[in-house]
Formats: structure tokens, C-alpha cells, sequence
């Protein structure tokens, strides 16, 4: 029989093991709210000082810092969901957001949770048959606590198919 | 080379001459696409191709398309850049398939047939055969077989090439007032590339220029523009058409929303009272161009659009493949000597761009529609008769589409339909 582990280390390993199950089941909530088009509700998820981007892999490989969307404060992320519930003007769809592949990373010098997922997001437009693949990529993501409350002080969206197809009409 | 009658599918008749009717044919038709090909970007036009900041030195190279041709933009060790089809002159294989790169020479993955970063065929395994046998026959000239070279010409750090070898220098080809607003962007200081966007559209490449000859939609569609005074009904404003009639520029000067009439106000839907952003910085217009517009927004023939909205830059580059989609590349820029305050200025701002911005997502659904609605009803026509003051050309009212009927006198001229 093998010893048992020191409770210390066993600690550490349960502690990691609810911070992964705690921000599964944030990124779980943050696919519900975008796929319910919740969009207050998924502008709330962010912290005041939140950086959001969708970003293509090609500019994010080369440095280049031009995004889909582009969001440095909470305040854009507010006037984004704002829009895109309100004013923008696009075909009726239905969105579904997959997170998966959840690892974390590691910890800022200031706290924040380091951590990564792939998503993938499958749109259907009311006239067609297929659900088509609509963004695959990754999020980097630094997640703060606030409050009894994980929140995300960023989320790079990085995405693979370079070419969008027609138009991203809703976050991701 | 000209297309045969017989390669034309149905008699291409205009319901009248006076362009305020569109057949549909004009963008579904495959042999009327065809022909574009052959007469507008393979014919006498200059094609933006890319910008000199993204190939600064030797050697570098990029992807990019005249019409939906693919070609290589690269520069030479000599400092020339030059254009020439991504095809192999032996199998035609595109042998180029980085987005970017810098090379010493390009090698066909193939066969391994080797270019110059010109072009030039300068390598052939096996010319002379191996053991005595096989290889070229003897008076092959590689000279004769290179890859097809473009003709290429540079204004203020923007590449045009052309498939015609007695193209006029570019700024009489853009004619003088659209050379100006040309001059008021790219206004001599160095660019600075910040990314790019690329997205399909399901619709004919044309109603891509017509969206930007029609500032009518711009103060109906838009909501961001309206509500922010971008570009509205009151503004001081322009949509210019050159002489041709290929190339335009929609023009505005910011205005302040609140001092619009009611009366403008009940007409435009998208008009929302009340309506503030979060972020106040946004729509703020630091003043850099020598030019009275704030918004400008040109139409060059037959593929580029160069945009100037506030303080977000950028070109569009238009590669149509078949009449009924095209792929648009945005590629998206400041100046060097942009501190990072205005580099962010323009990365917020450029939330309006792109096919996901506020303006960018709202024009790619619209030409969906429209290209939508003609494909599911055969043989139809639809309207351009706005502004008949104007017949064709230049507009002093936003509520025209005198531009769009400038551009069709000169497409068909263009086309022979």
C-alpha cells in the first residue's frame, strides 16, 4: 500500500481542483447568457477595468492589435451589448457557444487567474438547414475574484478561420 | 479576348437609358461576370494590390488578388516592388501560399521550378535530364516562360497593379478631386499597419461600391451615424463621382446631433433619442487632415475603397469570386509617430469597421439581402431613380443615387452591355 499524501498537498490539489470546476462553470454561465442573448447579463460578468477583444490569429501572432471587437473598459462592453440588443440591424439567428479544454495557468503578480479554453460558436439563420461553424478559437483569459464573485479583468478571443463569414453579429 | 455572343446566356437588355433602373442580371449572371474579368479587372484599370508598409524590405512578399487572381506583391532586392501571378508557368500551381513572408526567391512546392522576386523563371530541375535522357527540349528559353508580371505603380505608400502594359499614371487615372481626397488620407506621413479583417459577403461585388455611392442608406441604416451626427441629413456633405463615373467619394462633416430638425428626425427610424455611450471617448474627432470632411469614404475602380471615418483608417481591398460572393481584406491603419493614446484612439473607434463593427456588420447584412432578394426572383429590375436633378455624377444632397447611375454609364461603356 502506498502512503497517503501529506494533507498539505492534498489541500493544494483540492483547492486547484474547485478553482478549475469554479471557472468551468463561469465560462458554462458566460455560454448561457450570449446563447440566451442575455447580453447585460454577459456585460456583467466582466470587471470596471475589463479588456475584451476578438481577435484574428493573424494579427495575434504577428502583435498586431486590430480586433473585431475591441473593448477596453466595462463602459464598451456595456455600449456593445447595448447595440447589438438595440440598434444594430441583422438577420434574426440563433447562436451556441461550446467552452472546453479549460486550463489554468497560473496567477498574476496581482492576483488574477491566469487561464485558457477553446470555443467554438455553431450559428443558424432561420431560412437555412445548417448550423454552420461560425467562430473556433481560444480565449485567454485573467479572471479576478470580486466580491464571493470570479469576474474576467480580460478575455482575448483569438480566432482561427480568418475569414469571417459575412459578419459577426453578436459577441463571442 | 472577347466572349463570343454564343457565351452569353440571355439578351442583356436595360429596361432604359437612363440608369434609374438595374437589371438583375448585372449581378447574377455568370457570363456578365465573366467578362468583368476579362474588361474590368483584367482590362484597363489599376488594382489595389497592397500597401508598401506591409513589404518594407527585400525580399518581402505577401497574398493578394487583381480581380480573383491571386498574385504575389514582393520586393525586390533592387528596393522595386513588384506584382506577379501566384501561378506556376508550368503546371499552374499557386505556389505561394503564406499570407506574408520574406524570401530570396519563390519555389514551386511542386517541381520545384524556381522565380526571382520578380517573377523571372531562374530554376528548373533536370532541365537537361538525368543520365542523358529526358529534361526541357533544348531551345526552351526561360526567359518565354516566366510567371505573368503586372504592371505596378505606387502613390503615398499604396500599391495598384494592372494586367494593361499603357495604363495612365494613377493620379490622372483618379482624376483630380478624388486624387485630392486620396492626398487628404494618405497626407505623406509614414503608415503603420495595425492588423487586419477579412471576411466572405454573399453578394455581388458591385453593391459593395454602390453601398458607398449611396449616402441615402448611410443616414437611414446606420444608427451609430444618425444618432452621432457622422454622417445625417443637415450635415455639410458631398458624394462626388469623377469624370468617368467609376470612382466616388461620400463625404461629411460631423455635425451635432441634437440640432437636427424634428421634421429629419420623424423620417429617419434610425434616429435614437436619447441614445449615449458608456464610452464617451469614442466618437471623438481629433482633427488631423488637411480637409474639411470628417468622414470620407472613396470608391476607387474597380477594388479598393479607402476609408476615413474620424480617426479610424483603413483599406479595403474587394475580391469578387462569382457573381454572387466576394472576399473583402481590410487592412487597417495609423501613422508612425501615432503616440499610444491615438493608436488606442483609433483601435476603439475602429469598433465602427470591420464585420463585426457597428456600421461594418450592418452594410455586409444589407448586400446580403439585396443579392438575397434577386436571386429568388428571376428576371426582376430594381431603382435608383433618386435625385434626378443629378442625373449622373456628383451630388450635393445625401438623399441620391446619381453616383451609382454615374458608375453604371461607365461599367457598361466598360462591358459593352
Amino acid at each position: 500500500m502506498q502512503p497517503s499524501p501529506p494533507a498539505v498537498a492534498n489541500d493544494r490539489r483540492l483547492e486547484a481542483l474547485f478553482l478549475h470546476r469554479e471557472i468551468e462553470e463561469f465560462n458554462n454561465a458566460y455560454a448561457a447568457a450570449l446563447d440566451d442573448n442575455r447580453l447585460t447579463d454577459w456585460a456583467e460578468m466582466f470587471t470596471d477595468d475589463a479588456f475584451y477583444v476578438i481577435i484574428s490569429r493573424e494579427n495575434a501572432d504577428r502583435g498586431m492589435p486590430v480586433g473585431l471587437i475591441y473593448c477596453e473598459n466595462k463602459g464598451m462592453i456595456y455600449d456593445r451589448a447595448f447595440a447589438h440588443e438595440k440598434t444594430e440591424m441583422f438577420a434574426p439567428r440563433y447562436l451556441r457557444h461550446i467552452i472546453g479544454n479549460t486550463q489554468i495557468l497560473g496567477e498574476e503578480a496581482n492576483g488574477d487567474i491566469r487561464a485558457r479554453a477553446n470555443y467554438v460558436v455553431v450559428q443558424v439563420l432561420y431560412d437555412r438547414p445548417e448550423a454552420k461553424l461560425h467562430q473556433v478559437g481560444v480565449y485567454h483569459d485573467k479572471f479576478r475574484r470580486v466580491g464571493d464573485q470570479l469576474k474576467l479583468a480580460e478575455r482575448r478571443c483569438v480566432y482561427d478561420n480568418l475569414l469571417v463569414d459575412n459578419a459577426l453579429c453578436l459577441p463571442v | 479576348m472577347m466572349l463570343r455572343n454564343a457565351d452569353m446566356t440571355q439578351d442583356y437588355v436595360w429596361p432604359n437609358d437612363d440608369l434609374t433602373v438595374i437589371p438583375d442580371w448585372v449581378y447574377t449572371d455568370q457570363a456578365v461576370y465573366e467578362r468583368e474579368i476579362e474588361r474590368i479587372f483584367h482590362g484597363h484599370t489599376w488594382n489595389y494590390v497592397a500597401l508598401e508598409a506591409e513589404v518594407p524590405n527585400p525580399g518581402d512578399f505577401i497574398r493578394s488578388n487583381v480581380g480573383p487572381t491571386a498574385v504575389v506583391v514582393a520586393r525586390a532586392a533592387d528596393g522595386t516592388i513588384n506584382v506577379f501571378e501566384n501561378r506556376c508557368a508550368h503546371r499552374a500551381s499557386e505556389f505561394c501560399r503564406e499570407l506574408r513572408g520574406n524570401a530570396r526567391a519563390f519555389i514551386c512546392p511542386y517541381h520545384q521550378w524556381t522565380y526571382d522576386l520578380k517573377g523571372n523563371l531562374i530554376g528548373i530541375p533536370f532541365r537537361r535530364g538525368a543520365e542523358g535522357k529526358g529534361g526541357m527540349p533544348r531551345d526552351f528559353d526561360v526567359k518565354q516562360h516566366g510567371i505573368r508580371q503586372l504592371a505596378v505603380t505606387s502613390h503615398r505608400g499604396v500599391v495598384f497593379a494592372s494586367y494593361a502594359d499603357d495604363m495612365e499614371p494613377l493620379p490622372d487615372y483618379l482624376g483630380p478631386e478624388v486624387l485630392r481626397e486620396f492626398e487628404a488620407t494618405f497626407d505623406g506621413r509614414k503608415l503603420k499597419v495595425l492588423g487586419h479583417y477579412r471576411h466572405s459577403l454573399p453578394g455581388n461585388w458591385k453593391l459593395y461600391h454602390e453601398n458607398l455611392k449611396d449616402p441615402y442608406h448611410a443616414t437611414l441604416l446606420h444608427t451609430f451615424l444618425v444618432t452621432f451626427g457622422l454622417m445625417v441629413v443637415g450635415n455639410r456633405s458631398l458624394m462626388l463621382a469623377d469624370k468617368s463615373g467609376r470612382h466616388g467619394v461620400m463625404a461629411s462633416a460631423k455635425s451635432d446631433a441634437k440640432k437636427l430638425s424634428g421634421d429629419a428626425k420623424k423620417e429617419m427610424l434610425a434616429f435614437k433619442e436619447g441614445l449615449t455611450l458608456r464610452e464617451k471617448r469614442f466618437m471623438n474627432f481629433i482633427e488631423e487632415f488637411d480637409s474639411p470632411w470628417s468622414v470620407t469614404m472613396a470608391t476607387i475602380w474597380p477594388n479598393l475603397i479607402v476609408q476615413r471615418e474620424m480617426n479610424t483608417l483603413g483599406v479595403r481591398q474587394i475580391v469578387p469570386d462569382g457573381p454572387h460572393e466576394f472576399v473583402m481584406k481590410w487592412t487597417m491603419f495609423g501613422f508612425e509617430g501615432d503616440d499610444e493614446e491615438m493608436t488606442r484612439h483609433r483601435l476603439r473607434q475602429g469598433n465602427l469597421m470591420g464585420p463585426a463593427g457597428y456600421l461594418g456588420l450592418e452594410d455586409n447584412e444589407a448586400i446580403k439581402f439585396v443579392q438575397d432578394g434577386m436571386r429568388r426572383v428571376p428576371n426582376g429590375t430594381h431603382l435608383v431613380k433618386l435625385d434626378p436633378e443629378s442625373p449622373q455624377g456628383t451630388a450635393d444632397t445625401l438623399i441620391s443615387e446619381s453616383a451609382i447611375r454615374a458608375m453604371y454609364r461607365h461599367w457598361r461603356e466598360a462591358m459593352g452591355l
